[in-house]
């Protein structure tokens, strides 16, 4: 009889890290020839549908740069958090959380200076996300409240908070659909090229990254973090004060989400409407998982991700295979990416009884 | 004012409207419950709950057999447990990150299956869906009578199943195989019982459960799909999991709690009371939440929760 055991390995070489996520997004494309084969699509079309519409013209290529930017600071969002072993699953009610603060922000700051209007709604969207984010990290390290499953409830009343203002106080005078009226002008992002949507939140992104980076690597607060996550009772005892390193975690955490949420509101939208997330805050978990919690990882997958949903609308419109392709592939790639980052550590032996 | 809607078709409605609204969180706390009991947090619960929703309506839809429905739901919840098993137990990956993955998964592909299936219909196709039974004799109770009582059958089902889950757990060796394999899985492997085995097939049972309960919600409570049918009711099952300490009757207190104040809800935007429903929507949640408050500091967690277990990493 033959018997499948799975022990541990030796450490792989760093190429390792590398190739692995680029191993996982490629099985994952090939993989995702079953949905589209289902739903009746013609393979290489609907493959070259994907790509071209991603990143065929400039159009679409600036496209998946404005779609990646909310995706990329929401998997930062998450993968700050997981490397503390803070579960942030809200980052979807904390990005809301930062659009609802722009919103209020962008419709009345009209009587100070027009430079101070940006720098102040990027500030507040940043500590409403924050914020929003520290009532869990205070439940989980006050209270013992697991935080996965408070974060996620999390979410649905921050939904409710915007669906009842949206409703009521800042519903647009005269409107009767859940929206507010439209953001000041200078409260809006300014488009960077010219004929696209390529926006300033694209930039803050991309510097958020870098400075995600810098923590982690350089600072004490990032070693800190990282040794919360590794083993929280043993941080405590080396004399890491690990309530403050989780609610600074949830800080941050919640910050970069609630940033996503005010890229969304003062580039794309110009006002609040009840779906201005379509799940943005859920993807990043899967692209935090998939860029391995690193920045530099989290940043490919974003915009691997970005290429996929941006691609899905192009292939759906040219082939009818329905765009929740996207959805689907999100959902594999994680997987996909799981069990091999699983045989990074592990190794599957046969053994012969 | 006040005494218009109190009044008695008020409550009885209103009891009616619970028990409605606790179904589909009981049938998926039970399902949570039994595996967390055997050592695993099932977060895939939201997108079983989801999948079977939708496979339940596309059945029922397709052969007009409405139990068919409910079986077909069962059976991709069993399967999605399955796969929950493979990853977290089978590969001993993460409990958090594989469950999330299968909800991510399972919402992507219940509504990619719905929409090919479908298409995208200006008016939502419907369904016959589940007619309320009153019982005999008990429906005829003055006030809670026929709230309690005229149920559909899913609901009586679910009612049955918590006194069921109970014995298994608490009298029968079968349970006490389940919570020793939650609570101590070396102990339980070296008394010889199938630790993989024994989550794998709890994982499967309970993705039943839960996929059952996602189909109440297109079968019986509604009759069509809708996207955000379940609304994190999984997560809330989840909750009230804790909130009852991993005890099948007290979660379903819980349950009837969230489902009151889901009825209520429910209720008091039919007799047009004029206040933000997001307001009354959010209730729920934010109750759920201030019960975790109150019971995680003692929360009895079955302690092998959420550790893979490996031979080979026994003791060490």
């Amino acid at each position: 009889m033959i018997r499948f055991r799975i022990i541990k390995r030796k450490p792989l070489p760093g190429w390792a890290k590398i190739v692995i996520p680029i191993a996982a997004i490629l099985v994952t494309l090939v993989l995702s020839a079953i949905p589209i084969l289902l739903a009746g699509g013609h393979l290489w079309k609907s493959y070259y549908y994907l790509f071209h519409g991603a990143l065929g013209t400039r159009y679409n290529l600036l496209e998946t740069f404005v779609k990646a930017s909310p995706l990329l600071l929401t998997g930062l969002a998450v993968a700050f958090a997981f490397r503390a072993k803070f579960w942030n699953i809200g980052a979807e009610g904390q990005l809301l959380a930062g659009a609802l603060a722009a919103t209020v922000l962008g419709v009345h700051l009209g009587s100070i200076p027009p430079v101070l209007v940006l720098p102040t709604i990027i500030i507040a969207g940043f500590l409403a996300g924050g914020l929003w984010a520290s009532i869990p990290a205070l439940l989980k390290t006050k209270l013992k409240v697991d935080d996965v499953v408070s974060t996620l409830l999390l979410n649905y009343v921050m939904i409710h908070i915007m669906g009842a203002l949206l409703f009521g106080p800042l519903q647009q005078p005269g409107s009767s659909w859940p929206r507010s009226s439209a953001i000041i002008e200078s409260a809006c992002y300014p488009i960077l090229m010219t004929r696209s949507r390529f926006h300033m939140g694209i930039i803050i992104s991309f510097v958020a990254m870098l400075i995600i980076w810098f923590i982690n690597k350089k600072t004490t607060f990032g070693y800190q973090a990282k040794a919360v996550g590794t083993n929280v009772r043993a941080a405590h005892f080396g004399g890491i004060n690990t309530t403050a390193v989780i609610l600074w975690t949830a800080l941050v955490s919640g910050g970069l989400a609630g940033l996503a949420g005010v890229g969304e509101l003062c580039a794309l939208q110009y006002r609040l409407i009840m779906d201005i997330s379509p799940g943005y805050g859920y993807s990043g978990i899967v692209i935090a998982m998939l860029g391995n919690l690193h920045p530099v990882g989290v940043l490919f997958s974003s915009l691997f991700f970005s290429v996929i949903i941006v691609g899905a609308q192009t292939m759906s419109r040219m082939t009818g295979v329905p765009t929740y392709i996207a959805e689907v592939i999100q959902g594999m790639a994680l997987m996909v990416m799981l069990i091999f980052l699983l045989f990074t550590e592990f190794k599957i032996k046969v053994q012969r009884k | 004012m006040t005494a218009d809607f109190l009044d008695l078709a008020f409550i009885s409605g209103l009891t009616g409207a619970t028990m409605r609204m606790a179904t589909p969180i009981i049938f998926a706390a039970l399902g949570e419950i039994l595996t967390e009991r055997a050592g695993v947090l099932n977060l895939g619960i939201e997108g079983i709950m989801l999948m079977g929703a939708m496979t339940g309506f596309l059945f029922t839809f397709n052969t007009g057999s409405i139990w068919f429905g409910v079986f077909a739901a069962a059976c991709v919840g069993m399967l999605l447990g399955f796969l929950m098993a493979l990853l977290s137990v089978n590969l001993g990956l993460s409990q958090h990150v594989s469950g999330l993955g299968i909800t991510l998964f399972a919402t992507g592909l219940a509504m990619f299956i719905y929409r090919l299936h479908f298409g995208s219909p200006t008016v939502p196709p419907v369904v016959q869906p589940f007619k309320q039974v009153a019982l005999p004799v008990l429906s005829k109770i003055p006030v809670i009578g026929p709230g309690l009582f005229t149920q559909y059958t899913l609901t009586y089902i679910a009612w049955l199943l918590v006194p069921a889950l109970s014995i298994l757990l608490y009298k029968t060796t079968i349970g006490l195989k389940i919570r020793t394999v939650g609570e101590n899985p070396v102990v339980a492997d070296t008394v010889g019982v199938n630790v993989t085995l024994t989550r794998t097939l709890c994982l499967v049972a309970g993705g039943a459960l839960m996929g059952i309960g996602g189909a109440f919600l297109t079968l019986a409570h509604q009759n069509m799909f809708l996207i955000d049918v379940i609304g994190g009711r999984g997560w809330v099952a989840i909750a009230m999991v804790i909130f009852g300490n991993w005890n099948p009757l007290k979660a379903t207190i819980g349950a009837l709690i969230f489902g009151f104040l889901d009825g209520l809800q429910l209720r008091l935007q039919s007799v047009g009371v004029v206040l933000s429903f997001h307001l009354f929507l959010m209730i729920p949640y934010l109750l759920t939440i201030i019960a975790l408050i109150g019971v995680s500091r003692k929360a009895a967690v079955p302690a092998g929760l959420l550790k893979p277990y490996r031979r080979e990493e026994k003791g060490g």
